[in-house]
């Protein structure tokens, strides 16, 4: 265990120092990040203003408020890609991650989750400024401000888990990025990142129960927006917290089957 | 005329590597089968709940819709393969060998990629601003196609520059690949007439990043929204974005060291 804790220390630190020499890089690509929800923020805000002020329930102010935080949100959702297990793969750099006497994931996880620090701190002033231009309605009480915070690094952890699974898929494939894009297209949509799931029709809501991607997305933004119970915010992070454990025992388990297919030389 | 012929046998090369990888040709068909849904899906859902959108129509909007997927196509099968080349050219300092070949250095950097599958983009693009067209049920006049099509070259040209621009940067920051992430976030904004965006974000999109020029402004032509006036601003800011990006292609090029080589 201390053994562990150590890793992830070392690793965190090596991410954040990293990732602090480029502060312009990382800007660049949040604000490319940022573009998307601020376009869906001026549509919908457009149509609930030609509506008569609300569309769904959410005013335009309610739209600023949650994609707002949406913003966060995504920047959390970032995780070793489904592209890079397939470099990984295919490169045959996977070599050197066997030899370690720790399993790889723990590698990404960490790394990206000291990545997250400077993420947040660096989002801190775009938030700011998009709250000014955008005037959020947002008035969360403590609970769902200590929901959401648990929130948003389970999300973190849920992608970690699907994403891993969809790129271990090259162990059996190299032809995998259709199967990415499809992937990506159905989170979009199921997920509460192209519109919030309450505008969907109500069978997208209630399939969308069933998949992992509301669970890494939508529903830490409607935790700190919307109205949730306490038993809905608990129900939520329950549900969160099943996803990541099947996630990580899927991932081991497949892993397990995986590796003996792995037979790349150097790298 | 020597330029054009090199750029001609350039996209040669380009069209018959991309022929080796004939697979590619359908993932191309299924990612742009699922952009295409997924912007339906978008559009529809806007549409499930009004139906007009800052004065565009649903048959209005699916042509700015063709517009901008046709425009993504030309991008990313022309410029933007170039530009990431060339980005990674500074980067590592093999852009020596581009630079001692005798021809213009811009040019050379400018056509040297072709990504021809994304030919499907540009054709999914004509069939969703034909279907567009046909539900809008009204008269193209020559001159609406004229405006149309120049107005596409124009809107085509000053991406390019708005591209060399930001791709000399790396002259000076080296690390500027998240630079196609950010041109991709704000193309997307172009999804939608820049109309219905507020002020000062009308103006980044026309003047920053011409990503008005590009799709609006075309699809305008389109629905007959496209004045004379319209017309020439688009055509003076093409030929002043032109002389900057060259001239500032240039003054980067001042900064270039050489890295290995």
């Amino acid at each position: 265990m201390k053994r562990y804790f150590e890793f992830y220390r070392a690793m965190m630190k090596l991410s954040v120092l990293e990732q602090w020499q480029y502060p312009i890089a990382n800007y660049f690509y949040m604000i490319g990040m940022i573009a998307e929800p601020v376009i869906y923020m001026v549509v919908w805000s457009a149509v609930a203003v030609q509506q008569g002020g609300m569309v769904g329930g959410y005013t335009p102010g309610a739209f600023a408020a949650y994609y707002i935080v949406w913003t966060l949100v995504r920047n959390m959702n970032i995780v070793f890609t489904p592209y890079g297990w397939e470099w990984r793969i295919r490169q045959g750099q996977l070599s050197m991650s066997l030899l370690r006497p720790i399993h790889p994931l723990h590698g990404d996880v960490a790394y990206f989750a000291g990545w997250k620090i400077v993420v947040i701190i660096l989002w801190l002033p775009l938030a700011f400024v998009l709250s000014l231009i955008f005037k959020p309605e947002l008035n969360p009480t403590l609970l769902e401000g200590v929901v959401f915070f648990f929130a948003i690094w389970m999300a973190y952890l849920i992608r970690t888990m699907t994403l891993s699974l969809l790129g271990m898929v090259t162990f059996w494939t190299t032809r995998v990025s259709a199967l990415f894009e499809l992937y990506f297209a159905a989170e979009l949509i199921l997920s509460g990142r192209l519109v919030p799931l309450s505008l969907m029709p109500d069978w997208v809501q209630r399939l969308a129960w069933f998949f992992p991607f509301r669970w890494a997305f939508g529903f830490p933004i409607e935790a700190l927006v919307g109205d949730m119970s306490t038993n809905e915010l608990l129900a939520g992070l329950g549900m969160q917290l099943a996803w990541i454990i099947f996630g990580a025992v899927s991932v081991s388990l497949i892993w397990k089957v995986a590796i003996r297919r792995f037979s790349a030389v150097g790298g | 005329m020597r330029g054009l012929r090199l750029a001609i046998n350039y996209l040669r090369i380009g069209v018959l590597n991309e022929f080796q990888y004939r697979a590619n040709f359908y993932i191309q068909i299924l990612q742009t089968f699922i952009a295409l849904a997924t912007g339906l899906i978008g559009l529809n859902l806007v549409f499930s709940q009004t139906n007009e959108l800052g004065g565009w129509n649903k048959s209005e909007l699916l042509a700015v819709m063709g517009v901008f997927i046709m425009m993504g196509g030309v991008i990313r099968s022309a410029i933007q393969p170039n530009m990431e080349r060339l980005m990674e050219e500074i980067r590592e300092g093999n852009l020596d060998f581009a630079l001692t070949k005798p021809a213009d250095s811009q040019l050379l950097v400018s056509v040297r990629e072709f990504r021809f599958w994304q030919v499907v983009d540009v054709l999914t693009g004509m069939i969703v601003m034909g279907v567009a067209l046909s539900q809008m049920n009204r008269f193209i006049s020559l001159w609406s196609v004229l405006g149309f099509f120049s107005a596409i070259v124009m809107g085509a040209v000053m991406i390019y520059c708005f591209w060399l621009v930001i791709t000399s940067t790396a002259f000076w920051f080296v690390r500027v690949h998240e630079i196609a992430n950010l041109f991709e976030g704000l193309y997307a904004a172009g999804r939608w007439p820049v109309d219905i965006y507020p002020n000062w974000l009308r103006y980044g999109l026309t003047f920053l990043v011409p990503v008005a020029f590009a799709v609006t402004v075309p699809a305008q032509a389109l629905t007959g929204r496209l004045t004379l006036q319209t017309w020439l601003g688009a055509l003076a800011l093409t030929i002043l974005l032109f002389t900057v990006a060259r001239a500032f292609w240039k003054f980067g090029l001042r900064s270039y060291s050489g890295a290995s080589a």
